[in-house]
């Protein structure tokens, strides 16, 4: 669901559960996804599953975000079913916080964010807010404020009342920065999201299926295949779509980068150099960037992700597999995927998969590892997590159609023999990567790509940079001077002419300069 | 030419006589039981049949001789198992004797593991044109003899069976160079291994557009035009020529279908029945090799001897 792409991780439990079950998990992951709030949140009865989350300790405490915990929250109803008056009924339930170890109580009836608020601002030398904001803002105040990692995050299911502290507790004993994270929340919602994937492998792998697939947009309309005399000629070439995808008031710039070319030559020696130069070429425009006067608007063209098709038919990793992602694996967070896994059996699958982890550990790839769970986390959660790891890497089936299959319209391929759902686990692991990427771990590879690949990238220009500058006697700039990664000769001439025209005026300057002393 | 002194080929593809008139026969002779002796002599002779086996490592190639021939030809790699890929090309040759109703078959077969395989592949086709040019070489040795065996050991390739990866594009750079190179030499039977991956519609829209490649780049598959001249020939040539190349999927794991044992491959989705009419069609191509391959490699041969003689 794209309400789902966020900055912030999201956790794949689905559906929610009664709150028996829910037991008690201690705060430490957050997920936040804030919705939109609606123009008037339908009655209290007619909540909708939603899922609010309450940022929680572990954002103020700093720590990243991990897999989280579905937790969820009805909609806020309308302001104006607030206004009931004093707590009536099953609402005149004071908010505690909940210590770990502790079950939530029962709790019957609607008490609403909605109310809590107004209830708040009915006190004297309160302002009143101003437009509705959105429900999480309600949440914002009765965040439980408290930072230390036993106090714990709502649980609540939809037309059940979620548990608040009480008012007073939080005028006490609570500064409120806690809802800061609510605020960065807003305001990076409303800027909205951006995400950059590559894609590659060999032609005819179904990365453009899988892609389909995966973000429902056609991006390939008008795409045409290249005959076979064109490809005898085709070098790698680079090309971008950019989409903008809103789903339920979040929006997301996705931009897919395809390479179309790798690996299909007869000789394919650094077929993957026009890759790595791109990857570096966004590394330094950011670089630049970062190192400029005017730093608002930062485009952050980084390449966050990169899934690599690693074909079905071949006994594990081809050489040209390893040549890329040994030259890729420090630039770029790399995904592996087993493409078209419709042509294998699952004893098949699992053979190449195990294969192909050995291979990756021989050759010292280092391919994107998911992020360790945290100990205090509950088993499924855990068991999940581990599926996931074991699972890597996926095996994963794409398709641009949709057909019948046991009454449903399902996203497939009909064969002869048989349908081929897509997003059946037992089919193939594509819903597990479409959570991954999407879902749960898309601010992380992001998180990945700014705090590993880009200050590695950072720091290796930086020194070279200062071993140039100490070679040379040359005036420092403020801008770093890189050499610009485009080959072309042309240009290259000019920035030769233009770094003698300014090293012969410099020396102008000093002879001036000298000749003024004199005087 | 004497209607009585045929070949002694089992099959034979040669240009029909000049019409002589029958004459009339006044009883019954026996002429027609010259063909119990020729089969015969064929079954106590039994034939010879040399196949290699081209395309990348992975494609199935070991199983589809196996599903071909229906015994354990080639000694399959399971996916996982394999030993790395070889730096250079190699090429291994196995023969076995196999027998059906009385009929021997010596079946040689040819294979070049660490083809298409590495980053440059830029001629690893010479490995593979100098072992056929090679056995041709010790063919003709042997015939120009002065006292010539009475049996020439046939190693000639007959046949050479070259897998496409399903990539549902087109052909790649390199299966193009290598299709144009070895068609002159060997008869080339373009195969699309895996079809499991492919859907019908897919299949037959990447069918088409190899079959545009082929004609575009005057690649010269089997069976060739020059094998055109009987009108009962032809038909049977465009039939196979339509279906070229050949979709097919290996499998050698027998699984219980509707009380009948098959062999097919299971997955979650339902059984892949390997050789089945209507589904790739290895059935077919068995009966095609097989049984007209063997003259379609004298043809090869003797173009071959004649170039071989002329320079």
């Amino acid at each position: 669901m794209l309400g789902d792409f966020l900055g912030l991780t999201l956790a794949p439990r689905w559906p929610w559960r009664s709150s028996s079950e829910i037991g008690i998990h201690t705060v430490g992951r957050c997920w936040v996804e804030p919705r939109s709030p609606g123009p008037g949140c339908g009655p209290a009865g007619g909540v909708g599953a939603g899922s609010h989350w309450l940022p929680g300790a572990s954002l103020l405490a700093g720590t990243r975000p991990t897999l989280g915990q579905v937790r969820l929250l009805g909609r806020g109803p309308s302001t104006s079913t607030c206004w009931q008056g004093p707590l009536q009924g099953a609402r005149a339930r004071s908010c505690l916080p909940i210590k770990a170890g502790q079950t939530m109580p029962e709790t019957q009836g609607h008490m609403l964010p909605g109310y809590c608020l107004k209830e708040r601002e009915r006190r004297p030398g309160r302002p009143a807010p101003t437009a509705s904001p959105g429900p999480w803002s309600y949440w914002a105040r009765q965040l439980l404020p408290s930072t230390n990692r036993d106090s714990l995050l709502l649980r609540c299911e939809p037309r059940q009342a979620c548990v608040y502290p009480s008012f007073k507790d939080i005028d006490k004993q609570y500064v409120g920065f806690a809802t800061l994270p609510n605020q960065v929340h807003r305001k990076s919602v409303k800027k909205g999201f951006d995400f950059t994937l590559m894609v590659a492998g060999e032609s005819g792998l179904g990365k453009s299926t899988l892609v389909h697939s995966l973000f429902l947009t056609d991006l390939y309309k008008d795409r045409k295949l290249l005959s076979a005399e064109e490809r005898i000629s085709q070098t790698v070439e680079i090309l971008k779509h950019t989409v903008d995808i809103e789903e339920k008031g979040v929006k997301l710039k996705l931009t897919i980068v395809d390479t179309p070319g790798f690996g299909d030559a007869v000789n394919n020696s650094e077929c993957w150099k026009p890759i790595t130069d791109y990857v570096d070429q966004q590394f330094e425009q950011y670089f630049r960037d970062e190192s400029g006067l005017n730093r608002k608007n930062i485009q952050d063209n980084r390449v966050h992700c990169c899934l690599y098709f690693i074909s079905p038919f071949g006994h594990g990793l081809r050489p040209v597999d390893v040549g890329f992602m040994k030259a890729l694996h420090e630039k770029v967070n790399i995904v592996p995927l087993i493409a078209k896994a419709d042509c294998l059996v699952p004893s098949e699958i699992r053979k190449l998969k195990e294969r192909i982890r050995e291979e990756i550990d021989k050759f010292g790839i280092h391919v994107y590892q998911f992020p360790e769970c945290d100990s205090d986390e509950d088993e499924d959660f855990k068991q999940q997590d581990r599926e996931l790891k074991e699972s890597a890497p996926f095996a994963v089936i794409g398709s641009n159609t949709v057909v019948e299959a046991k009454g449903q319209r399902v996203r497939g391929r009909l064969y002869p023999w048989g349908i081929v759902e897509v997003e059946n686990q037992a089919h193939c692991d594509f819903v597990k990567l479409r959570n991954m990427l999407i879902r749960t771990h898309m601010h992380d590879l992001k998180d990945v790509t700014c705090d590993v690949h880009y200050e590695n990238y950072r720091a290796h220009c930086i020194q070279q940079m200062t071993s140039k500058l100490t070679q040379d006697s040359r005036m420092e700039s403020p801008i770093p001077i890189l050499p610009l990664p485009t080959p072309d000769a042309e240009t290259e001439k000019l920035i030769r002419m233009k770094d003698e025209e300014l090293r012969r005026m410099q020396e102008m300057l000093q002879k001036m300069k000298q000749q003024m002393q004199d005087q | 030419m004497d209607p009585l002194r045929q070949s002694a080929s089992p099959c034979s593809s040669r240009p029909s006589s000049p019409k002589t008139p029958p004459c009339e026969m006044l009883g019954y002779v026996g002429i027609e039981a010259v063909l119990d002796q020729l089969k015969i002599k064929a079954m106590k002779m039994g034939f010879e049949f040399n196949i290699m086996v081209v395309g990348q490592s992975g494609l199935g190639k070991s199983t589809m001789l196996n599903t071909l021939f229906k015994s354990k030809v080639w000694k399959c790699t399971l996916p996982g198992l394999a030993m790395p890929t070889p730096q250079t090309l190699q090429l291994k040759s196995v023969t076995h004797v196999i027998e059906e109703k009385g009929v021997k078959l010596k079946l040689t077969v040819t294979d070049t593991p660490g083809f298409g395989d590495q980053i440059n592949n830029d001629k690893c086709w010479n490995p593979i044109l100098g072992y056929i040019n090679e056995q041709y070489e010790r063919y003709l040795q042997e015939e120009i003899l002065i006292t010539r065996q009475r049996h020439i050991p046939d190693t000639r390739v007959h046949c050479c069976v070259y897998f496409v990866p399903p990539t549902g594009h087109c052909l790649r750079p390199l299966d193009i160079e290598f299709l144009q190179r070895l068609c002159r030499t060997v008869n080339v039977v373009p195969v699309i291994a895996r079809a499991d991956s492919l859907t019908l519609e897919e299949r037959e829209a990447f069918r088409r557009r190899i079959q545009h490649n082929l004609r575009t780049h005057c690649i010269e598959v089997y069976p060739q035009k020059c094998f055109d001249e009987d009108i009962n020939d032809r038909i049977l040539n465009s039939k196979i020529r339509d279906r070229i190349p050949f979709a097919v999927v290996g499998a050698d794991r027998q699984h219980l279908v509707n009380g009948r044992c098959v062999l097919g491959r299971k997955t979650k989705w339902g059984i892949i029945e390997g050789p089945t009419v209507g589904k790739p069609t290895t059935r077919k191509q068995t009966d095609l090799e097989i049984k007209s391959l063997l003259a379609a490699g004298r043809t090869q041969w003797r173009t071959w001897r004649t170039v071989s003689f002329l320079c």
